[in-house]
């Protein structure tokens, strides 16, 4: 059965989330529709990933599921590319295959 | 509903039933492994089924985990191969086999005269195990006695959002039909204490809910690492606490019973976390390896099917209790369809609803214990995997509801 519903490539998922999940790829260009805003995305945005719903500074709590995952480290500007660059936990460090997130200042 | 869905299940001595009559071949530390191997491959039966335990020091954890998983209610029958000198208690476990009315066999290798000889003992053993398993009695079985554990695995961004809350949705409906669900990976719940503890029974279970979690955070933080995967933060997501609110969402919206260890059995229906990491000092390492470490402990809790999210596409199945594969993101579904048993991915492309994948992983549950090969277990996905703990027992307040008998 085909789906001829335009299905948003970006979801909030909760009324107090500052950052939406991308659920289809959007391509670096590709406009969005971040809360009335028309957004133009300026990078390729894998499903899974994260942007800000609106600019966060530095030091704000990044909300998903209205609970706190951690804190931005970098500002960035709405319907910016938010991840591992930008932000990180407030318990323990992640990793991916090549770096350790760990305190800013160290890399 | 708990009425009038039922399938035949296999009845065992103490009252439990199995959804499958499986024989365990069970290596008590790796030098033995190779000959266990072979035996399995020559008798070339997927109810005949590898495990074992590599180590050879001796641990009270891991000894537990062997007598539970082998006199689960899914095994008919246990054939154990020892190199000889190993420090595994294999007279114990032998007898703690056949104690559970099982039929079980020991072969030593070094008494056994060898690879060949033993190789050639433990064929001939399987067909005398496998003879008296065969006559284990078919009963009713419903809802209500099955064991469901949970688990995600190479979680993504959209794990949290498809396919661990429809697990959720399942959750809830088999905690309505009275049935057993567990979830687990403490160190995967960091930051979800307090929204946990809200959900306990009693306070004081809260109070132990929140203080596992706690333990679990230190642990990691000693270990330098999270339970994080490389796949994860490919996947988008960036931090422990991200991960662990959509692992959170398999639980559903079920009250918590109760917080059990390893190898103790939930003792009435309804929802229960495992708490698997090691009490007291860090002594062997990483809590869970990988993934089927955490599949095999939620086994020796009595899980008779285990219900495995994945957004990066795990394709692990295990030994002993079918794995049911639900996939959170759709284009990993496109790529390992063959892989997976259902598709939540729908939900995020909008043909389906969470109800719906929910009512459909629980239609899965049903089918797998009715005798339907789950798609890992059709593959041959057999994995069992046990290392090296140290657990204190769990104290009164973690067990709240007890079977009054």
């Amino acid at each position: 059965m085909t789906n001829t519903k335009k299905i948003a490539q970006a979801i909030l998922l909760h009324p107090k989330d500052n950052i939406l999940v991308c659920v289809a790829h959007i391509c670096a260009g590709d406009e969005i529709l971040i809360d009335d805003h028309v957004v133009s995305v300026q990078k390729n945005i894998e499903v899974g990933h994260k942007l800000a719903r609106h600019a966060l500074a530095v030091g704000d709590k990044v909300y998903r599921y209205g609970a706190p995952i951690g804190s931005m480290t970098q500002a960035a500007g709405m319907g910016e590319h938010v991840h591992m660059h930008n932000m990180q936990s407030d318990y323990i460090p992640s990793h991916t295959r090549t770096r350790q997130n760990k305190d800013r200042s160290e890399t | 509903m708990a009425n009038t869905i039922q399938f035949k299940g296999y009845g065992r001595q103490d009252g439990r039933k199995g959804i499958r009559n499986v024989i365990v071949v069970a290596y008590l530390v790796e030098c033995a492994h190779h000959v266990t191997r072979r035996i399995v491959n020559v008798v070339d039966d997927i109810d005949v089924q590898l495990i074992g335990f590599p180590g050879c020091y001796p641990n009270q954890y891991a000894y537990e985990m062997m007598r539970a998983v082998s006199t689960h209610p899914n095994v008919g029958g246990a054939l154990l191969i020892s190199l000889g000198c190993e420090s595994m208690n294999r007279d114990k476990l032998l007898t703690e086999i056949r104690a559970s009315g099982r039929p079980a066999e020991l072969l030593v290798i070094q008494e056994a005269g060898g690879t060949k000889s033993t190789i050639a003992a433990g064929v001939a053993a399987i067909a005398r195990i496998k003879a008296e398993a065969d006559k284990a009695p078919r009963v009713p079985m419903d809802l209500s006695e099955l064991i469901v554990g949970t688990i995600c695995g190479g979680s993504d961004g959209t794990s949290g959002i498809s396919a661990n809350p429809a697990v959720g949705r399942c959750f809830d409906a088999l905690v309505e039909a009275n049935a057993t669900c567990i979830f687990e990976e403490t160190g995967e719940l960091i930051g979800c204490e307090t929204i946990m503890a809200d959900r306990a029974v009693t306070p004081e279970l809260g109070a132990e809910i929140e203080a596992c979690v706690a333990k679990a955070e230190n642990y990691y933080r000693i270990m330098g690492f999270g339970s994080f995967a490389p796949g994860n933060a490919d996947g988008g997501l960036t931090t422990m606490e991200e991960k662990s609110m959509g692992a959170y969402s398999k639980s559903g919206s079920s009250p918590i019973s109760g917080l059990i260890k390893p190898g103790d059995i939930p003792p009435s229906g309804g929802l229960y976390l495992l708490d698997v990491v090691p009490d007291g000092e860090p002594r062997f390492g990483f809590p869970n390896i990988s993934d089927n470490a955490e599949i095999i402990e939620l086994i020796a809790c009595g899980s008779h099917v285990i219900l495995f999210t994945t957004g990066r596409g795990s394709v692990v199945g295990s030994a002993i209790s079918p794995v049911i594969k639900v996939c959170a993101n759709p284009e990993t579904y496109r790529r390992l369809s063959e892989d997976m048993d259902v598709n939540a991915g729908r939900i995020l492309e909008g043909e389906a609803t969470l109800d719906e994948v929910g009512e459909e992983i629980l239609q899965n549950v049903i089918d797998v214990a009715s005798g339907k090969r789950s798609v890992s277990e059709e593959l041959g996905h057999q994995e069992f995997i046990l290392t090296y703990k140290s657990f204190e027992p769990i104290g009164p307040s973690c067990l709240p509801v007890r079977l009054v008998e």
